[in-house]
């Protein structure tokens, strides 16, 4: 019983900050919303047993991803009444875009079928959930079946984020910079002089 | 004890009752500890300074917090006009509330957390990568150049300490094979205290969090003579008691995350047998004692070193311990491949 009211009251707030996501007037309120829609989602996860990808969700969506989207939406300077102009104006556009997702959405849906071989695989591949924690089996199953789309994905990351650099970094001339090494390798003999100074003559 | 309120209260709210009055055991001497750590605070920088730190209110100054805490809470609470209200209100409580949560995994004896979850690592992972929102949030909503200013270097300086901490605990959970606590200070009473084979790790920890909990030498966001106190700066009364109860709570908390992963958690050292069979009372002792000395350790730093330029605490994050922590983790799992050694 009490499940199902937590499962009702996470669903209910998930769902409810996913429209104020996109209801909300200011941008700052909607990655708020955003993080508390996460925060549900891994809710959602607890119950259905999934607690590592419900961890997951908290430190990868709330942790990094989001705290990027504030810190960018803070940064930025919106000017939030010319957000709303000419709303009416890109009204038809948008319900038309709308329309078209969801007939092709109802489409995908009406020729929903699983491959042949699903069933089978799913059947040979759950191990089972009180012998084994969720964090072993997803990890056994990452780094088995999965091994090279697994290095895929990450090979995708390292391009996206060697790519980034390359894009945003310049070497910029005149900068003093603090280098570890010079400094450590200074020493008495190379940094102080010693100067007698005659009285009244100056250096 | 659970069966007592079961049977009185029926299953349902027999086990509410009772999960409430374990977080209450865990929370009240919590605050206390908070309340007496600025205590200590002063106490062990004056004696540092040759001062005699707050010795004035009751026996050795011993009411001090008390008074502190009183007079805290008869203050006016001041929200700036432009401020936003919710989100300023908003903040100092998720600070102070993330700083308490994350104690429901924490084993203070065998046996001894409040939920033995599977995922306990993950789970004070996440908590602490939480705890960046708390002062994001306060310096936008305090519509002041200062605050904003503060809390973007302590939101940089967070993530950024984040990634070192994540490869430790990578590290660690290497050689336990398992995320859960109770099972990391198993592994280190059926082989030795991490702290001896992962010292280079026990330091870039120790480092990276006094750098997540904003102490010194890293407390650029608090900054006092260059952003007056960064995120806290238009926060007063009981809103800046929140941000502060939170600061020390993660400093506690901090502490007891390094007893656990690294100090064996509530084992004794060379194997001391409990006094009088009172296992559960002398896990507890050793637990918080190694709390103590951390913790200790946190005010030596404070009065030791001076505050470290923005620069030099990025180069330190991103060019010396990301890089460590990287190649010690491939270090602990080849070795860990190669000789089997420490594998459960």
């Amino acid at each position: 019983m009490i499940e199902g009211l937590v499962f009702y009251l996470f669903a209910a707030i998930t769902v409810a900050s996913g429209v104020m996501v996109v209801s909300s007037r200011n941008p700052v309120y909607s990655v708020l919303w955003l993080i508390l829609a996460f925060f549900n989602a891994a809710g959602l996860f607890l119950l259905l047993g999934a607690e590592f990808l419900a961890m997951v969700l908290v430190i990868v969506y709330v942790g990094a991803v989001a705290v990027l989207f504030l810190f960018v939406v803070m940064l930025l300077d919106i000017n939030y009444l010319r957000l709303r102009e000419g709303f009416m104006q890109y009204l038809p556009v948008g319900a038309l875009i709308g329309l078209i997702l969801v007939v092709e959405l109802l489409m995908v849906y009406g020729g929903w079928k699983f491959a042949d071989d699903a069933p089978l695989s799913v059947a040979s591949r759950t191990p089972d959930p009180t012998a084994i924690s969720n964090t072993d089996a997803l990890g056994r199953l990452l780094y088995t079946d999965y091994a090279f789309l697994f290095q895929a994905a990450g090979l995708v990351l390292l391009v996206a984020m060697v790519g980034t650099i390359m894009l945003t970094h310049r070497t910029r001339t005149g900068v003093r910079k603090q280098v570890i090494a010079k400094q450590n390798a200074r020493t008495k003999e190379s940094s102080v002089e010693i100067v007698k100074v005659t009285s009244g003559g100056g250096i | 004890m659970a069966e007592f309120f079961t049977n009185l209260l029926g299953q349902d709210l027999g086990t509410l009752v009772w999960i409430v009055l374990r977080i209450l055991v865990i929370v009240a001497p919590l605050l206390l500890g908070v309340a007496y750590l600025t205590y200590a605070e002063r106490k062990v920088l004056g004696a540092m300074q040759l001062r005699k730190g707050p010795n004035v209110v009751g026996p050795f100054g011993l009411t001090q917090p008390l008074a502190d805490g009183i007079k805290l809470f008869f203050k006016e609470t001041i929200i700036p006009t432009d401020a936003n209200k919710f989100v300023f209100v908003l903040a100092p409580a998720l600070t102070f509330i993330l700083a308490l949560v994350a104690w429901a995994v924490i084993p203070f004896f065998e046996g001894g957390a409040l939920a033995n979850v599977n995922v306990g690592i993950l789970y004070l992972f996440a908590i602490s990568s939480l705890g960046v929102y708390g002062i994001i949030m306060a310096g936008w909503a305090s519509n002041s150049k200062y605050a904003f200013l503060g809390s973007l270097r302590s939101a940089a300086q967070m993530v950024s300490y984040e990634v070192s901490i994540g490869f430790v605990l990578v590290a660690i959970l290497l050689c336990v094979g398992s995320l859960n606590l109770s099972d990391v200070v198993h592994a280190q009473e059926k082989s030795v205290w991490f702290i001896v084979p992962h010292l280079p790790l026990f330091i870039i920890f120790y480092v990276s969090g006094l750098a997540e909990t904003n102490r010194l030498p890293f407390d650029l966001p608090e900054g006092e003579s260059e952003l007056v106190a960064g995120y806290m700066v238009e926060y007063s009364a009981m809103t800046f008691a929140l941000f502060f109860l939170g600061e020390y709570a993660n400093m506690i908390l901090m502490s007891g995350m390094i007893t656990t992963l690294f100090l064996g958690g509530w084992l004794a050292p060379f194997g001391l047998a409990a006094p009088f069979g009172l296992v559960k009372l002398w896990g507890l002792f050793w637990f918080l004692a190694k709390i103590a000395v951390m913790l200790f350790g946190f005010l030596w730093v404070r009065a030791t070193f001076p505050r470290y330029r923005y620069d030099q605490l990025m180069r330190l994050g991103w060019k010396v311990f990301l890089p460590f922590s990287l190649f010690w983790l491939v270090l602990t799992a080849g070795v860990l491949e190669y000789t089997g050694w420490m594998r459960s």
